[in-house]
């Protein structure tokens, strides 16, 4: 194992998101601020209580993970597509570092950085509404997870993609859809109960649910069920990692 | 021992190209070895094949006797490169990005040796500067620093002074031919003849993916270089008949022979005995050798 060339690429990658502190830590808490202002106060004060919970409260586990599943696949997309594309990928080619160990540098980083915002916006939010954690290792567990998880899904992103646009595409066009439809606002109990069936068909409600439950105690779906679906989702980005590496694919010519 | 032993390798690119044909090449251990050939003509594909970048199409590239693919990790931890490009990351340190340099290759930290190689190069002052704030000439060397870093074997060094200045040229030979002092092997591709008249032990040429000739640089020298003895006279002079026999060229007040380089006969003294004979009085004696350009030319002529 070349575990020093693993804490290379983690070293790197973190030192490049504090060096870009405005962009990768401030701009996610500013905008989880936004949200707290605009569905917390001016709407939610309007909403009733969720299952118990205060609409405020109920929103700040659907906005961590909101955060977090962005967070998880920019970093480690871009983290990976720019050496492609700025030519500095070379040298992690011709280094004695294996494709796993290559990945593993990445992804820790990438889940790393989306954790530490995950964690900064549960105390932002701490500080605009009242939150209580009944499960707190299973929330830990379920922080990490999830960003490991989806850290590897932007990876793999990063390495198919050969353009800026293509790094956007998956997180703007699927990412970001799916967090809004997947009950990071509102339970997926309030929906007529056909589209509550169609939301069953979106593996993101999985998470924010699991997530949920593991704040305040009730959820839309079981939480063995959210955790299975999670690592199923995990062995299919491994499966698809470990093909592109055998294949060498969009990366050696 | 060999460094580099290559058989047979060949390279189709996904377009169908075939960049390298039938590559057969060793480099012996401790020498500077300098890869000649037009641009176009394959060197970077067979370095970046050699280094893990590229995927080779078939045949066989082993350093110090291991398999370049099947024991990737130890043949790469040997290995130090200096690609075409100069790809950086604009916004490290200089000191990071040789640390992260080091690490990549496994090694443990090292401040003294880091330290050794950036007062080696000249790159002492700049330790603690972001690269986008170094000249070209200093980039190049941050990624020659970052190749000796975690203190290799061989050295690949990819057209290493295209677009350099010719000081920073020489001190650039100068710096190789120390670093080969210490006995790390160097392999260089270059389309300045010049360089590798000055720096290598052996040549190879390359001209569409083929190699024409591997040799010791005095060889080529030897065996396709000519000399020419150039007679300057000091009036317009009659040399009609010996002109003839010598096959000479008269450019006004002065005639050209050439001769093979290796072929030491007669031909010297009996051309000057000949005009002596005759009372033909010259001015002045030149010989010039000819230099690798010339064979180059020659060569890809073929
Ligand atoms: N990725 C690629 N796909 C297709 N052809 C390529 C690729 N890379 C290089 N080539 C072609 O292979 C040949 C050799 O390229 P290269 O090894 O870069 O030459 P050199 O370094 O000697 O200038 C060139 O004709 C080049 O166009
Ligand atoms: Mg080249």
């Amino acid at each position: 194992m070349n575990i020093r060339g693993i804490q290379a690429i983690y070293i790197f990658e973190m030192s490049r998101a504090f060096r870009t502190i405005a962009q990768s830590i401030a701009s996610p808490v500013l905008s989880t601020i936004l949200y707290f202002i605009v569905f917390g106060s001016a709407i939610g004060s309007r909403i009733n209580d969720i299952d118990g919970v205060n609409y405020s409260s109920f929103l700040v586990p659907g906005l961590v993970m909101l955060t977090i599943l962005n967070q998880s696949v920019s970093n480690s997309s871009f983290g990976i597509y720019f050496p492609k594309f700025s030519g500095t990928i070379y040298e992690i080619l011709s280094a004695p570092i294996s494709p796993f160990e290559i990945t593993c540098g990445y992804v820790f980083a990438a889940a790393s950085k989306s954790i530490i915002v995950g964690l900064i916006i549960l105390i932002t939010s701490s500080f605009f509404v009242e939150i209580n954690i009944l499960h707190p290792l299973w929330m830990l567990f379920l922080l990490i997870l999830i960003s490991v998880t989806f850290s590897l899904f932007g990876f793999i992103i990063g390495i198919w993609a050969d353009d800026f646009q293509r790094i956007q595409l998956i997180p703007s066009f699927i990412i970001t859809p799916l967090t809004f439809l997947g009950g990071s606002f509102y339970s997926i109990n309030m929906l007529p109960e056909f589209w509550q069936k169609v939301s069953y068909f979106n593996p993101i409600v999985y998470l924010v649910s699991a997530f949920r439950w593991s704040f305040y105690g009730n959820s839309d779906v079981s939480i063995f069920i959210s955790i299975f679906a999670t690592l199923l989702f995990l062995g299919f980005c491994i499966f698809l990692i470990a093909f592109i590496f055998k294949t060498g694919y969009r990366i050696k010519t | 021992m060999n460094a580099i032993d290559i058989k047979n390798l060949n390279k189709s690119y996904d377009n169908g190209f075939k960049a390298l044909k039938n590559i057969n090449l060793t480099v012996k251990k401790g020498e500077i070895f300098a890869l000649l050939g037009p641009n176009g003509a394959g060197k970077s594909t067979l370095i970046n094949i050699i280094c893990g970048i590229t995927k080779k199409s078939n045949g066989e590239v082993k350093i110090f006797k291991y398999d370049n693919i099947l024991q990737y990790k130890l043949t790469r931890s040997l290995i130090g490169l200096v690609p075409q490009e100069i790809a950086t990351d604009s916004f490290e340190k200089v000191i990071n990005t040789l640390k992260f340099s080091r690490g990549l290759f496994n090694k443990k930290p090292s401040q003294d040796y880091l330290d050794f190689v950036l007062k080696s190069l000249d790159l002492y002052t700049k330790k603690n500067s972001q690269i986008r704030t170094l000249s070209g000439g200093m980039k190049r060397r941050v990624m020659i620093a970052k190749a000796l870093s975690h203190e290799p074997k061989i050295l690949f060094l990819d057209e290493p002074t295209a677009g350099v200045d010719v000081s920073l040229r020489k001190t650039l030979w100068r710096y190789l031919n120390k670093l080969k002092q210490t006995g790390v092997t160097i392999f260089l591709t270059t389309h300045y003849i010049e360089e590798a008249e000055n720096l290598a032990d052996r040549i190879g040429i390359i001209n569409k993916g083929k190699i024409i000739i591997v040799a010791k640089k005095t060889d080529i020298l030897e065996k396709l270089g000519t000399k020419k003895l150039i007679i300057k006279f000091n009036k317009m002079v009659n040399l009609s008949k010996i002109q003839k026999k010598y096959d000479l060229k008269k450019i006004g007040k002065k005639i050209i022979f050439t001769y093979d380089y290796k072929k030491q006969n007669d031909d010297v003294s009996n051309l000057l005995s000949e005009l002596s004979n005759n009372s033909i009085k010259f001015e002045d004696i030149e010989i010039e050798k000819s230099n690798l350009e010339e064979i180059f030319l020659k060569l890809l002529d073929k």
